[in-house]
């Protein structure tokens, strides 16, 4: 089988961002059909004291090995993929985010994660959102699982 | 090595591959009794029935959990007790006909968000010490159980021929059926089971499927453990898990049962259907952080399990060495366990239960089996755990691959690694004293480290037809002290003081001979000597945090009875302080971890709705560690003669181990006992050790009655009706029974301190019936 090398990933550009967080409505409307957004969506855009700041999950992988039921594969695309459906809703994956990317909403058990789908880059009316792709090869991480500190 | 980011199809084991005729071994089932039950929902963590099925009357009935089992027992293991103490009689024994086997689970149960949630509690009348022995385990099946619509299965009765029982949640049946072709020994008779019992031929299927199962030796020794399986979709078997202690797996083939397997239609993060979800995920997320940060300084759980204690107990001088004669051993480095870790597939999650981020269930994938029928083939080995390891020591076993060898044995013969570890190094001492001899063990060369030899006595037990020297050994060391005895080849002394058993039940692998504490936390329990009740060796020894006696009752009462709360609730004790927050060095009480105390707290009240304190914790387990305490009375033991432990476990026995530690015990001589180094130094070793020998009998003797005192029970270690009162028991046969047993103990003398108590010392009370005023 052929292993996807590439995956897309979202690229933010701080200087174009004005807050108005249509991204994280376009997001849980993908993941929840609401407007809500916060923590019903996966990307967040947070305040600073200058300017903004994007937190979303990189699709570094690092959870695929923390499923005891194989729920989060990497499909053909490279995304890191949670199927709803098989996942239990243990939050291992969610606690062992080093990034805390892997989001959970408390209407639902199953966590939730970037898809990389592009709704919130298609949303932002200041275009300070973009796919970009990069290999994954390049950002892949490895849960800790050795001997020693 | 396998890095991460596996993709599960494609990950191999290397195992031998098996290809069974399912069909035809499922052609040859015949279906004794088939019962349909409604399915419904788990409501707050319970199912509120339990499952009844009687093998001899075929039988199979539905119990309800009613809210006053639920008060009094809460789950688990006190739902077990429960339901053995409606169904037995005091003089049930293990085989009897009405002894039962149960499976339990406890409220929180099959929650995947806290990790170390899916045990399951087994109780039956133990062979080894003819009382309610209760062990916990991992796996898939007591989840799968509730989930199908029960918090516990009761077996009562004995099949006239191998069954398995099926109870099947998808299609709300439980079938009793024949199963004359499947094998017997678990690795492989789970495979079988789990393939054919998955509804489609598919990785998800299987994973809804969980077998109990035991192995040949089981049926032949003592020592028989049940194995849980759980499916790993990675590498595409069932694993397991054990209720080693107490021979629950002689019993499983003493009623004919091959197997028990378990399906389920569908389960998710919230089949508990707990109160509160969000406060669950909450806490359960927050552990998952701390595991994720603290593990890999801590415990390094995820990388080896619990093998990381072997460095540890042996640069404190507690590994177990040649059946508990030393603490540690030049050779021991070569079990660290760093050297499984080079062993074990670095893949996980490694968590009995979804959703345990410790994850300290660790395998070795494709080892080849040295010995025996399944000699040549590759399979996986789960395992070793500590215990196995520290078993290994015990008979100075030191090569990590007959540690493999032994572990993958036990399990799939279906014993414990703890109790043929500990008895087989006991045999091995009295080899090297010539008490037993070639000749006297079947021509086996039973001899500290021969791996080879102890690997044949297990073929031999698991074979069947066999010499009276095998068949006493398979019963473990009390029945083997008491052959030799008979036979008239040794010492009593020498062959009482050192075979590590109480109750009749093998210790498991802690050099206790300087805790006080914990030597109470051996003997002065429930089943026998098992760890589970109080670890206090660090406490005690080390960081002598509990110097007087009734510094150690007091701990000898909280820990036995807050580990006893795991049990009830079907959890896992691990997570509890085998992990610890990064600030727990600096709470008042380090030792409880009070911080995850309050964790189990809020998780107890999130899944039932319930709005309890850490103080409600307490006192549901101190009911039922007091009503199986009260049930081993009822049996005719739980008194003082019952709680002994060899002299091996106190200290010194032989001369070498006196001298091996010479520095130490001459120390000790003039320090605890007032000797001049003068005298010291002019007195042989026969009686330095008589001398030591004396004081620390009557040390124990003084921790007995201290700890008695403080849980409320007689001098002689009854639970008195007053304190039954306390807890909420009005149980009139019960309070009978021990007002009963009291006033014996009046008349026969019992009711006095056992502790030699010289001008200055007391006593823990003057009033020996000092539970009379509680009234």
């Amino acid at each position: 089988m052929d292993y996807a090398t590439n995956v897309k990933i979202l690229k933010f550009h701080p200087e174009k961002c004005k807050g108005c967080l249509e991204c994280e409505k376009a997001c849980s409307q993908v993941h929840f059909k609401t407007n809500d957004g916060g923590e019903k969506s996966a990307i967040r855009i947070h305040k600073l004291e200058k300017g903004y700041t994007m937190h979303v999950c990189d699709q570094r992988g690092l959870c695929l090995d923390m499923c005891p039921v194989g729920a989060l594969t990497r499909r053909k695309n490279g995304v890191v993929w949670l199927d709803k459906d098989t996942c239990i809703g243990c939050q291992a994956c969610v606690g062992f985010c080093p990034i805390g990317a892997m989001r959970k909403a408390d209407i639902r058990i199953e966590p939730f994660k970037c898809i990389s789908c592009g709704a919130c880059v298609r949303a932002c009316p200041e275009k300070a959102l973009e796919l970009v792709e990069v290999k994954i090869a390049n950002i892949k991480q490895v849960v800790y699982h050795k001997l020693g500190g | 090595m396998v890095e991460g980011q596996i993709v599960i199809e494609e990950y191999k084991t290397g195992n031998t591959h098996h290809t069974w005729d399912l069909k035809k071994m499922q052609l040859a089932h015949k279906v004794l009794k088939n019962f349909s039950y409604k399915k419904s929902d788990v409501i707050k963590g319970y199912a509120n029935r339990t499952l009844y099925v009687n093998l001899s009357t075929g039988v199979i009935k539905e119990k309800p959990v009613t809210d006053e089992m639920k008060k009094k027992f809460t789950g688990g293991r006190g739902f077990g007790l429960k339901l053995l103490w409606d169904s037995i009689k005091p003089t049930t024994r293990w085989n009897s006909e009405e002894n039962e086997l149960l499976i339990t689970t406890g409220p929180l149960c099959g929650t995947t968000q806290y990790a170390g949630s899916g045990k399951s509690l087994c109780l039956s009348v133990s062979p080894s010490t003819n009382i309610v022995c209760d062990c916990n385990v991992g796996g898939f099946f007591g989840p799968y159980l509730k989930f199908a619509g029960f918090d516990a299965l009761e077996i009562q009765g004995k099949a006239k021929e191998d069954v398995v029982i099926i109870i099947d949640g998808e299609k709300g049946t439980i079938t009793i059926e024949t199963a004359p072709l499947e094998e017997t020994n678990t690795h492989l008779l789970s495979e079988q089971l789990t393939q054919m019992y998955a509804s489609e031929n598919t990785n998800k299927s299987r994973q809804k499927v969980s077998v109990v199962s035991s192995g040949l030796a089981a049926e032949n020794s003592y020592w028989g453990c049940l194995n849980f399986s759980f499916y790993d979709i990675r590498r595409k078997i069932p694993r397991i898990k054990q209720a080693g202690r107490g021979g629950l797996g002689t019993i499983l083939r003493d009623k004919n049962i091959k197997a028990l397997v378990v399906k389920i239609e569908h389960f998710d993060g919230i089949s508990n259907h707990p109160a509160d979800p969000v406060s669950l995920v909450q806490v359960g997320t927050k552990l998952h952080r701390e595991i994720r940060n603290l593990d890999r300084y801590q415990c390094n759980m995820r990388a080896v399990g619990t093998g990381h204690l072997v460095e540890i107990m042996d640069a404190y001088d507690l590994l177990p060495t040649e059946n508990y004669r030393f603490g540690s051993f030049p050779k021991a480095s070569k079990i660290y366990s760093q050297k499984f870790y080079e062993l074990f597939t670095k893949i996980i999650p490694d968590g009995c239960w979804h959703g345990c981020t410790l994850a300290c269930a660790k395998t070795v994938d494709g080892y080849t089996v040295m010995t025996g029928p399944y000699k040549g083939e590759k399979v996986t080995v789960d395992g070793p755990e500590y215990e196995t390891i520290g078993a290994c020591s015990n008979m100075s076993l030191w090569e990590p691959l007959w540690v493999l060898e032994f572990n993958f044995y036990c399990d799939t013969y279906g014993i414990d690694t703890i109790s043929a570890g500990t008895a087989i190094a006991f045999y091995m001492e009295m080899y090297e004293y010539g008490i037993l001899n070639k000749e006297r063990c079947d021509g086996l060369e039973l001899c500290f480290g021969n791996a080879e030899a102890v690997l044949q006595l297990l073929h031999w037990i698991a074979q069947g037809d066999c010499s009276t020297f095998v068949k006493v050994a398979a019963k473990g060391v009390r029945r083997m002290k008491d052959w030799i005895y008979q036979n008239g080849w040794g010492e009593k002394q020498i062959i009482e003081d050192s075979g590590m058993e109480s109750k009749g039940l093998e210790f498991s692998e802690y050099v206790t001979k300087e805790s006080l504490a914990m030597q109470g936390g051996y003997g002065l329990t429930l089943k026998g000597p098992q760890h589970d009740e109080a670890w206090l060796i660090f406490m005690d020894m080390v960081n002598n945090t509990i110097p007087t006696f009734q510094m150690k009752a007091e701990a000898l009462h909280y820990y036995p009875i807050w580990r006893t709360w795991f049990g009830l609730n079907g959890l896992c004790k691990l997570p509890w302080n085998d992990i610890e927050p990064a600030n727990n060095a600096e709470t008042s009480e380090p030792s409880k971890v009070p911080e995850h105390v309050q964790n189990y707290v809020e998780y107890q009240n999130a899944m039932t709705g319930w709005n309890i304190t850490k103080e409600d914790l307490i006192l549901q387990s101190e009911r039922c560690y007091n009503w199986q305490r009260a049930m081993n009375v009822w049996m005719g033991r739980g008194q003082r003669k019952d709680d002994w432990i060899p002299f091996r476990a106190m200290g010194p026995v032989t001369e070498m181990e006196y001298i091996s530690r010479k520095e130490r015990y001459d120390k000790q001589l003039v320090e605890k006992l007032g000797k001049s180094e003068k005298d010291v130094e002019k007195m042989t070793v026969p009686d330095k050790l008589r001398i030591l020998y004396e004081y620390r009998r009557d040390q124990y003797e003084k921790l007995t009655d201290a700890v008695y005192y403080r849980r409320g029970w007689t001098p002689n270690g009854i639970p008195t009706p007053q304190k039954m009162k306390q807890l909420g028991f009005t149980d009139k046969k019960m309070l009978k029974m021990l007002e009963d047993k009291i006033a014996a103990d009046e008349r026969n003398r019992l009711n006095v301190w056992g502790g030699f108590y010289k001008k200055g010392e007391h006593p823990p009370t003057t009033d020996h019936q000092y539970w009379q005023k509680w009234n």
